[in-house]
């Protein structure tokens, strides 16, 4: 408690969880905040087709940040997109953690060949940039939403693997774990229940950085059109489907889900950054 | 050093065995790729017939063998859509992606090696904090919205440069480039500035940092002492030291921003490899998929070499595993 203070005492720090807040309850409470459904056609009004920000629809709704071609809110499909977004970016991130800690637990436990197997692999998977492998993961799996959750996965249980295995090698040699040995627990409940819980730290801070990481992935994957469906419109998926009208001076349908996806992405960021220097004091300020 | 070389190219040969079996497995065990060639409502014989001449009637193991065979001879299939070798095909595309890489990279260091010196060198004026601002900025912001301002500023407001396209190319020892005509320029310059934002900051950060703390080093102390005047100092000895970690990062983000130029393809419509993939992708052409995955992870190992070799040849500290 009183570290998570230290975070927030920092300026810049308060401020990105502020955002990160803001926009963690817009995407939760997008249904009730939103001025209307952008995807129930019943609401929308061809009439209203592309008007610029601050504008009036024929029935006196607010167009806080203009509409598109349909006469849909940008507001309303940025809240909707950014609901979208985290929770691709959120499952994604459960997964990857789940597998990777897994992974990089047992190899560190287990240790010998299998070990040095793994980290082999982990290597490898890390010298290509990560939107390189998620983009050879869609070209080879298909595009779709499980599948970007696949892809996701499949660049970032690296990460998690190789912290996770790092923070237990450490722990394993420590004496809680010699007692627990001692007393013939079962070695996955050593390293589940006694080693796990102390590598959180280091994995906690990865995990704040890797979910900007994956909500910038499914953005770009999405942007190029490779990513999630047209039904499923995520922050990324709008800024693509705006761009051909930026080119015709309707900068509000990219610019501004550009901005909210871009303001997330940073804030997280700049959180996770500054989480790494409280706890842990080796990294200098 | 030969055995360093026969380590790194088995262990390429490993690499490339693994991606391969992983890519194949992956593209042809999902998904069908066979109404995307054939018209849905074609008659049943005319589909039996198109699934027998691509082999995708074979066995998996088949399929995998026949196309390991084909393609140690070079040969990695026909693309479906564009009726090509797809080995052929992605080399073809491959000199304008270089083209747009090699001018990003080339801007990058023009602009962020003076601007890393200058920010190291007086690291408490406004302009010194400005610079580093701006490289903060630089490594967090996404390529597109680069794209997107850039595009917004110099081609819809200014007027003066285009949206995409790759303009007017010539000749130039075989290879069609847009670097030789100043249409082809103007094409190239928002691309290339969109490319060169990352490594740009990151020439920066790295370029102060380095003359910070080399800065504190006795050898830059006993110059000071010499009465030698700061700007020799500055450019004569310490930037030597500080370019060969910079050099090798520098191989590094050379295949990253292959990897980046997708995006930048696809935004300015420029015919690169990365378009090529990202067009493949969507239409399922399986050939030149799986063409493009080895042929990017091969240059992969080809670039991480290099590197190994250059930075043991620039600092004699380094040595190879297997020496």
């Amino acid at each position: 408690m009183e570290r998570l203070r230290t975070v927030l005492a920092d300026r810049g720090a308060l401020l990105a969880s502020s955002a990160v807040l803001v926009m963690l309850f817009a995407a939760v409470l997008a249904p009730i905040i939103a001025p209307q459904n952008p995807y129930d056609l019943a609401q929308l009004n061809l009439l209203d087709a592309g008007v610029p920000p601050i504008s009036r629809s024929m029935d006196g709704q607010l167009f806080l940040l203009g509409s598109d071609e349909q006469g849909r809110d940008i507001f309303s499909a940025i809240l909707y997109g950014l609901r979208i977004s985290l929770s691709v970016a959120a499952v994604a991130t459960l997964f990857a953690a789940s597998l990777g800690v897994s992974i990089g637990l047992l190899s560190a436990y287990v240790g010998g060949y299998a070990d040095a197997a793994l980290m082999r692999l982990v290597d490898m998977q890390l010298s290509f940039p990560a939107v390189l492998i998620a983009l050879m993961l869609v070209a080879a799996l298909g595009s779709g939403i499980d599948k970007v959750v696949l892809a996701i996965v499949g660049v970032q249980w690296a990460y998690y693997a190789r912290t996770a295995r790092s923070a237990a090698l450490v722990e394993r040699e420590r004496e809680y774990v010699e007692a627990a040995r001692c007393l013939a627990y079962n070695p996955l409940r050593i390293m589940f229940v006694h080693i796990l819980p102390n590598c959180l730290a280091p994995l906690t801070i990865l995990a704040s950085v890797e979910v900007a990481a994956a909500i910038m992935i499914e953005a770009t994957l999405s942007f190029l059109g490779v990513g999630l469906p047209l039904t499923q419109p995520s922050l990324g998926l709008l800024i693509a489907n705006g761009y051909p009208f930026m080119l015709a001076g309707k900068y509000w349908l990219t610019v501004f889900p550009g901005f909210v996806l871009i303001v997330l992405v940073v804030s997280i960021n700049v959180l996770g950054e500054r989480m790494r220097e409280v706890f842990d004091p080796r990294v200098d300020a | 050093m030969g055995v360093f070389l026969l380590r790194r190219l088995f262990q390429a040969v490993v690499t490339l065995t693994i991606v391969s079996l992983l890519v194949f497995i992956g593209v042809f065990a999902i998904g069908n790729p066979i109404y995307v060639l054939v018209d849905p409502s074609a008659p049943p014989h005319v589909v039996e017939q198109t699934v027998k001449n691509l082999g995708l009637d074979l066995p998996l193991y088949q399929q995998y063998t026949r196309f390991i065979q084909a393609a140690l001879h070079g040969d990695f299939g026909t693309s479906y859509v564009h009726a090509q070798p797809s080995l052929r095909l992605i080399a073809g595309r491959f000199p304008a992606t270089l083209e747009l890489v090699v001018a990003g990279l080339a801007l990058a260091m023009a602009v962020g090696f003076p601007l890393g010196l200058i920010a190291g060198h007086w690291p408490k004026r406004r302009f010194s904090r400005a610079i580093s601002t701006i490289s903060i900025i630089g490594i967090s912001v996404p390529t597109f919205w680069i794209a997107l301002m850039l595009i917004i500023g110099f081609s819809l407001e200014l007027g003066v440069l285009p949206t995409g396209g790759r303009g007017a190319t010539r000749s130039f020892l075989g290879v069609e480039t847009s670097l030789l005509t100043l249409d082809g320029l103007a094409h190239v310059l928002l691309p290339a500035m969109t490319l060169s934002f990352f490594p740009m900051s990151l020439i920066i950060r790295l370029t102060r940092a380095g003359i910070r703390e080399h800065g504190k080093m006795d050898y830059v102390r006993f110059a000071h002492a010499m009465g030698l005047s700061p700007m020799r100092i500055l450019l004569q000895y310490m930037l030597r030291n500080i370019l060969i970690p910079i050099v090798t990062i520098l191989g590094i983000v050379f295949g990253t921003l292959v990897a980046f130029a997708v995006v930048t393809e696809s935004i300015f419509s420029w015919p690169g490899m990365g378009k090529l993939i990202i067009d493949s992708i969507k239409v399922s052409d399986r050939p030149v998929i799986v063409a493009y995955i080895l042929f990017v992870v091969t240059m992969f190992l080809v670039i991480n070499l290099v590197v190994d070799l250059l930075s043991a040849a620039l600092d004699p500290r380094i040595r190879l595993a297997g020496d």
